[in-house]
């Protein structure tokens, strides 16, 4: 007989034991059986591909993503992205149900292919796919050809496709496919020998911060570099309100997205969202390749903008020159209210690469990375980066764990602050430090993703985030005689 | 019930040709299958001329979520005491952790569960099954979890496509460990919408929760539960203390702030009050042919549809609790009619149209009307016929009636009917909201609430007050 297949009464957990729990869960014990667990995870920090996809979708111009599976999906995709930026998140799906999973989803797929393009009338139908169609295993090119054949939609119209199940990899992972797809197809037969268009394609990767995008630009065009960004969210994902709805505020030209394989140069600033799209550009694009740190902090600006001047033999502007000395300025001025802090930090790998250099430029202390999904690789080289620095001792960097992990860390092993999104709010809170809100997705804050947070203007932004909240506690929280004036 | 007064402006010949209109820009096939969907309202009409629950046209971008949304947002996420596990790939847990806004007392990670569990399905998992992970996690969170009171495996689109067997496990697991593991089968494949997610967990709750326990407390004469409250902003504890105070002991909530013992034994109540009818009218039901339970519908949002739903309650019971009825009734006039008094001037005369899950549309429309504001449209993402048949009448004859709009429809309908305002969800907000369009969440109360009771009427004024009438909105159009 089963163990509750009898009658029982309702109870009421003593309030002794209440308390021995929550003791308990901040023990060094309770750490370790955390981190025994080997098939429970608890507050991941880290989504599916198909998000990942529709991020890149949504950033060329005229383009309407299209999720081939499950309606549900399309739903958590599109509030995800509505919930950080504040915006529309537009997208369409073929909303495969029970008899998808028995016949396939090739009907599906036309006849929203078919009202997709009637409807929204979109230049390109990026198609990615959600867990239903992977595990019955349905074949998009066949699907997608079909689709033209039949005439649901013109034989011209992009319809480039990644395979995006959420049971590999994470978002930043289904970035990286659903751009190697759109570029393979928009520059199919654009390769013309000799000919250059003298621009800089210039990758974000997945990066939840418009403010970032906008900076990038800015200081492409202080230097005078002509660019193509690929993959532009930032005026579809940070649209202004004017009185007309567009469907399609922006994104990447089509034109410009074609002629990139024709460029001078081209840049990652994301090494791990785009590590099969730089593989296939490393082959097939013409001119310069490069793969950097996202630009946070002073050093790894410089790096950016010495290679930006090396590829384009550009000198650095004036203006450049005059922002990195008010960074520095900045952060010489305030380094006593960061210096020594030690910090958690949690993200995606290419977030935490930058985050921690510029700690280590403050004299902060990284002290916690944590990074849900990542390789030995990604960890190698964040201890590297930490070994660059005194200020790097002490840290250990964690992969494959959650935030649930990470706050057995906050409560055993203090520290001043954690960065992270929104997510992280619930360890944050329990372990009593402020929340820095860096990364994706920042649902419970206003315009974060808008203040870029790369570059000199951005490492300038971090610090008085980071300085001015510490001050502000002990404001708020210190007792009367420690009140004063100035801080 | 009287009938609405016409909405100037609005007729259905107008209504009927905004609607041919907008199906003229369809591929054919998608008109045929569109156009039952969307109708000019009759309010006699029985029943409602308007199709529903039918599925997704591919393509049209339905606002639509799936069974397990339905499942774990809805009916599960909202019970405390449980570990609900969202067992398949990382996506879907980390989608519905805490987008919903029902709120729950405890301790986090240890009275309560506000969290996101999964089992993270790697590739692995789908070729070789996920059981014996289940088995695993679910041993693994009652250790680190130990004062949980129930687990439940909420399943995801891959668990059932690749024939694992969670019902197995549950069952086992509920032998190990000694507590309740409740298998729920909600595959976001499954039927055409949030909607089945809801009745399949009903099932579950059927199946494996109601009956097996006991209140300590013999049952008394007024013991009744509150059923379809989620505590969305907090409305459990705005509509429950009103029960409270004509004199009803409610004994337990479903599942806004739920405990999962205390619904498993609902049983021993004498009436049943039910708030959402569309996602527990099922349970309602069980009861009543199980237990002899009778359930009743009823409506907290603004103040006359407080004072109706406060009658009719009373009229299930005895004399005391009628006179606890007019007692409180009378309390709150006045202040309600100081919110109706400080709001209705700015507000009196708009318009708004509406779109939310499966019963906010017409619920709420009392609440707009105590304020002066007429609905010129209403429809649901995930309603069926009885909902709709339940909406006619609360609206006026012609108004436009929308079932799964897709945002196609929605945009051309809005742009006709001009409203001062549209209520509807996250996905719909920004692209109104960038037209100019005052609008406001009506599935997570935009981040406000509780919108329930006298005390959500408040809170409800003010907010509408504030998006119809923000000075935001005189900047949209630029001088130059």
């Amino acid at each position: 007989m089963s163990a509750v297949a009898a009658v029982k009464f309702v109870t009421e957990t003593p309030p002794e034991e209440i308390e021995r729990v929550k003791a308990w869960i901040n023990s060094e014990e309770y750490k370790e059986k955390n981190f025994a667990r080997t098939a429970l995870v608890v507050n991941p920090a880290h989504a599916c591909q198909p998000l990942g996809a529709q991020m890149v979708a949504t950033g060329f111009e005229g383009a309407l993503p299209f999720i081939h599976g499950s309606q549900g999906c399309a739903s958590y995709f599109r509030s995800t992205f509505s919930r950080h930026y504040r915006e529309p998140a537009a997208a369409t799906c073929d909303a495969m149900t029970e008899d998808g999973a028995v016949f396939g989803g090739q009907n599906n797929l036309f006849e929203g292919l078919e009202n997709a393009y009637a409807l929204y009338k979109p230049k390109m139908i990026p198609i990615f796919t959600t867990c239903m169609p992977e595990v019955i295993g349905d074949d998009l090119t066949a699907f997608t050809r079909n689709a033209k054949l039949q005439g649901f939609i013109p034989e011209d119209l992009p319809t480039p496709y990644a395979n995006t199940p959420s049971f590999n990899g994470t978002h930043i992972h289904g970035y990286d496919s659903m751009l190697l797809s759109i570029l393979q197809t928009l520059t199919d037969g654009q390769k013309v020998e000799g000919k250059c268009t003298g621009k800089l394609n210039i990758i974000p990767g997945f990066d939840g911060n418009v403010g970032n995008l906008r900076e990038y630009k800015r200081i492409l065009e202080l230097m005078g570099i002509p660019y193509t960004m690929l993959a532009d969210v930032s005026d579809v994902f940070d649209s202004g309100c004017d009185g007309e709805y567009k469907l399609y505020p922006g994104g990447t030209r089509m034109e410009d997205a074609a002629e990139s394989i024709n460029g001078k140069a081209t840049l990652s600033l994301q090494k791990y969202s785009t590590v099969t799209t730089m593989k296939w550009i490393e082959s097939e694009y013409d001119g310069e390749k490069a793969i950097l740190p996202m630009p946070f902090g002073v050093k790894k600006t410089d790096e950016l903008l010495l290679k930006l001047s090396e590829l384009f033999d550009k000198p650095i502007p004036t203006e450049l020159k005059a922002e990195r000395a008010r960074a520095v300025d900045a952060m010489t001025d305030a380094h006593q209210y960061l210096h020594g802090r030690k910090f958690a930090i949690a993200g995606d790998p290419d977030y935490l690469l930058g985050i921690v250099s510029f700690l280590l430029e403050m004299g902060a202390r990284p002290w916690h990375v944590l990074c849900s999904r990542a390789t030995k690789k990604f960890q190698k080289e964040m201890d590297a980066l930490l070994a660059s620095s005194p200020f790097g001792e002490g840290c250990t960097c964690y992969i494959n764990k959650d935030l649930w992990h990470m706050r057995s860390l906050l409560v055993t092993d203090p520290v001043d602050g954690i960065i992270g999104d929104t997510h992280a709010k619930w360890a944050a809170r329990d372990a009593r430090i402020p929340l820095f809100r860096i990364g994706f997705p920042i649902i419970d804050r206003v315009n974060l993703h808008r203040t870029p947070v790369v570059g000199y203007t951005g490492a300038i932004s971090m610090l008085t985030m980071l300085a001015n909240k510490f001050l502000d506690i002990k404001d708020e929280t210190c007792e009367d005689q420690w009140f004063e004036m100035m801080r | 019930m009287a009938e609405r007064k016409p909405i100037k402006g609005i007729t259905t010949e107008k209504t009927e040709k905004l609607i041919a209109d907008t199906l003229a820009e369809m591929p054919e096939k998608t008109q045929k299958k569109r156009a039952p969907h969307l109708g000019a309202n009759e309010p006699s009409a029985s029943p409602c001329a308007v199709k529903s629950n039918k599925k997704v046209v591919p393509g049209v971008m339905s606002q639509r979520g799936c069974a397990y949304a339905g499942a774990k947002g809805v009916v599960w996420g909202p019970i405390r005491d449980m570990v609900h596990v969202s067992h398949g790939p990382v996506g879907c847990g980390v989608y519905s952790w805490g987008t919903r806004r029902n709120l729950m007392q405890g301790i986090p990670g240890v009275t309560s569960f506000p969290m996101d569990f999964t089992s993270d399905f790697q590739e692995r998992d789908i070729v070789y099954g996920g059981d014996l992970k289940l088995e695993k996690l679910l041993r693994e969170a009652d250790e680190l979890f130990p004062l949980n009171k129930g687990l439940s495996v909420l399943s995801e689109c891959p668990v059932g496509l690749i024939g694992d067997d969670i019902n197995a496990v549950a069952k086992k697991m509920e032998n190990e460990l000694g507590k309740l593991v409740v298998p729920c089968n909600c595959e976001g494949f499954r039927g055409v919408s949030q909607s089945l997610g809801h009745h399949i967990s009903n099932d579950s709750i059927r199946d494996h929760i109601i009956g097996k326990f006991e209140f300590k407390e013999e049952p008394g004469p007024y013991d009744v539960a509150l059923i379809g409250d989620y505590n969305i902003g907090g409305d459990v504890w705005a509509a429950k203390p009103i029960l409270e105070e004509i004199g009803l002991n409610v004994k337990s909530v479903w599942t806004g702030d739920g405990e999962v013992e205390k619904i498993g034994a609902t049983h021993s109540v004498k009436l049943n009050l039910i708030h959402c009818y569309r996602s527990m009218n099922y349970m309602c039901k069980v009861m009543e042919e199980k237990w002899g339970i009778p359930w009743l519908e009823y409506n907290f949002f603004g103040p006359t549809k407080i004072e109706e739903s406060l009658r009719a309650i009373g009229e299930c019971f005895d004399d005391k609790i009628r006179k606890n009825v007019e007692k409180v009734i009378r309390k709150y006039k006045p202040v309600m009619q100081a919110v109706v008094d400080e709001y209705k001037p700015r507000l009196d005369g708009k318009t708004a149209m509406l779109f939310v899950g499966g019963l906010r549309p017409r619920h709420t429309i009392g609440a707009y009307e105590d304020l002066g504001i007429q609905i010129t449209g209403a429809g649901y993402e995930f309603a069926h016929q009885d909902d709709y048949d339940r909406t006619a009448p609360e609206m006026a004859k012609g108004t436009l009636i929308y079932d799964d709009v897709s945002e196609f429809e929605l945009e051309k309908f809005v742009e006709e009917l001009k409203p001062d305002l549209v209520g509807s969800g996250i996905k719909e907000k920004y692209v109104f909201q960038k037209a100019g369009i005052p609008f406001r969440q009506m599935h997570s109360w935009d981040y406000s609430g509780p919108y329930h009771g006298y005390e959500g009427f408040k809170i409800f004024a003010r907010d509408i007050d504030m998006a119809i009438n923000s000075p935001t909105w005189d900047l949209v159009k630029a001088p130059f």
